[in-house]
């Protein structure tokens, strides 16, 4: 099983707390409703400036993970430190660094979202004489300026949505949190979410969780997996492209040769012919041997068409972590 | 200055739902009616009164019976305010809005208990300027309206605090408006087994317990700190266990 170089330099870690662009810092952090072990020993930081990706599927754990970073959840065992302040001794000054948007967004139906703003505003003390203006930005900043006066309960989901995240960042904390911020909307809302979500990126540091894997791909810098309540994967998202790099490549040719001719082809382990002119070659991870075909079917006249690497999807990489060692067991109690 | 803001936006949210408007109309149109009954009977009265040597005045015929019907009202009225506080958040996730925001647990019950106790004080507002037209034409006896006013009061903000707590217990509203009325309605009638009990001790007891027996001094015009006490303890303990069960919800999730 592959556990993260960050995760095991964490629990030496620890002295460098006045680290100005370290956000959050958990260390152990377990989490047990009865014998029921919801998240067991996590351990990561974040950065400023960064997004990380909580991946995982439904039951994993990200949700308690998320509730116990914003003071919702009591943790069972284990320490979080909000940009060097200890949530748990200090839970006021903490909590003030940090926005939260729930898995449902925690809106008044009843109020206007002006109303709700200002409420939120409030609560998160910030000064009466700059309450107008942090509404009116967060209301720029998600695009709910013409929705202003009108009832909550009345919005569209997306739209709810929006008013969840403003919410959170109304304060402009420190660190933004997102359980799941894009459920539930279309493909168009999707996008202005993610925007807004890599926007928010440049000043404060954000945590989202998703099961959705494009998302984590377009959005994070960086990613975490969590399955059955630990962390089994955390790495730059850089890296876990380099893990997707897969080991084939896809040809099309309008006159093919043999297909033994390809196969003996410089680099090429097997190949394997798809029909229609198309043909997949494996290949060794460290050489591709794209050029030297692309060379050789301009002198040999095989009229190419198409020549590119395939990549492993996302789900892929994700089932292959998360499944590693008892796949059937924990595929199992991810659906029940 | 934080409790404000949560007690405003609670009292927001009940001018928002027709419940409140609901519930002030309807009492009100009880109380003037009970107000123009007793009205009626004063007049009748008023010959044989004049016969007596110390006759009881207007403030005592018809004035205080208003009050206490009202308390016995009150009794109903407050758990359909109460249950919502803190069940409704409950169901409908906004919980995690205050609980992440930089508030303590104490000060999100007291806000809820300060918004509900500010509409309160608004109903017995309204009520109480039935009794004060009379002052165009009567004189009334202000000590012991005042009396009178602030016994309903403590007694009143005593049945928010029990129903507080039964709205931190559950995620009905409903479950918590039955519970709280059970223990309103308990808490009123203890002593009526009290006073049927022959061992002494015992019947005080219950007789303390009674939040009816605490009301009725004040209702008479007599002020005495340990009713008031009675009061504030009752009040406190509810506001304190609400607070306890609201931080076992993030102790235990």
């Amino acid at each position: 099983m592959k556990t993260c170089r960050r995760q095991t330099s964490h629990s030496v870690w620890r002295p460098t707390m006045t680290n100005n662009n370290t956000l959050i810092t958990v260390e152990h952090l377990s989490r047990h409703y009865g014998p029921i072990q919801a998240v067991s020993s996590v351990d990561f930081e974040l950065k400023r400036g960064e997004v990380l990706g909580f991946l995982g599927p439904n039951g994993a754990g990200k949700s308690t993970t998320m509730q116990m970073i914003t003071g919702n959840l009591a943790p069972s065992a284990g320490r979080i430190s909000i940009c060097g302040v200890d949530l748990l001794d200090d839970p006021k000054t903490a909590k003030a660094r940090i926005g939260y948007l729930p898995e449902q967004p925690p809106v008044y139906r009843d109020f206007t979202v002006d109303e709700y703003l200002d409420f939120c505003a409030r609560i998160n003390r910030i000064s009466k004489d700059k309450i107008a203006s942090a509404v009116d930005n967060a209301k720029q900043r998600c695009g709910l300026t013409e929705v202003s006066r009108r009832l909550i309960g009345n919005l569209s989901k997306g739209f709810q949505q929006r008013v969840g995240i403003a919410q959170a960042i109304i304060h402009s904390p420190a660190i933004v949190v997102l359980d799941e911020p894009t459920v539930g909307l279309d493909p168009i809302q999707i996008r202005e979410i993610r925007s807004l979500i890599r926007e928010l990126a440049s000043e404060h540091g954000v945590i989202l969780s998703t099961h959705i894997l494009p998302e984590v791909q377009m959005t994070c810098d960086r990613v975490q997996i969590i399955n059955k309540g630990q962390l089994v994967y955390s790495d730059d998202i850089g890296n876990l492209d380099q893990r997707m790099r897969a080991t084939t490549l896809m040809l099309e040719l309008r006159n093919p040769p043999a297909e033994e001719t390809l196969n003996s082809l410089a680099g090429v382990t097997s190949c394997e012919a798809m029909g229609g002119n198309r043909f997949r070659l494996s290949h060794n991870q460290d050489q591709s041997p794209a050029e030297q075909i692309a060379e050789q079917a301009v002198k040999e006249g095989w009229g190419l068409l198409e020549l590119h690497p395939e990549r492993k999807t996302l789900e892929q990489v994700f089932v292959e972590i998360t499944s590693s060692d008892k796949s059937h067991s924990s595929e199992e109690e991810a659906a029940a | 200055m934080m409790i404000l803001t949560l007690a405003q936006r609670e009292l927001r949210s009940l001018f928002y739902s027709p419940l409140a408007w609901a519930i002030l109309g309807v009492t009100q149109l009880i109380l003037a009616y009970l107000f123009l009954s007793q009205l009626q009977e004063y007049i009748r009265l008023q010959p044989q009164l004049k016969m007596m040597a110390t006759a009881p005045g207007i403030t005592d015929v018809v004035i205080l019976p208003i009050y206490s019907s009202a308390a016995f009202i009150m009794m109903m009225v407050v758990p359909m305010l109460t249950m919502r506080l803190v069940s409704d958040e409950r169901r409908n996730k906004t919980l995690s809005l205050l609980f992440s925001a930089p508030i303590s647990m104490t000060e999100i019950i007291l806000g809820k208990f300060v918004g509900i106790v500010a509409f309160i004080l608004l109903m017995i507002i309204m009520m109480t300027l039935m009794p004060l037209s009379l002052a165009t034409a009567a004189t009334l006896d202000f000590g012991l309206l005042m009396s009178v006013i602030l016994g309903l009061v403590l007694m009143i903000a005593a049945f928010i605090s029990v129903g507080l707590y039964m709205s931190t217990l559950t995620i009905q509203p409903s479950v918590a408006a039955v519970s709280t009325f059970g223990i309103l309605l308990l808490l009123w009638i203890i002593d009526w087994a009290g006073s049927k009990v022959v061992d002494e001790n015992a019947s005080g007891a219950l007789t303390y317990l009674s939040m009816l027996r605490h009301f009725e001094p004040m209702g008479k015009g007599i002020f005495n700190t340990s009713d008031v006490f009675y009061y504030l303890l009752f009040i406190a303990t509810f506001l304190i266990l609400s607070i306890r069960r609201l931080d076992a919800d993030r102790l235990q999730g």
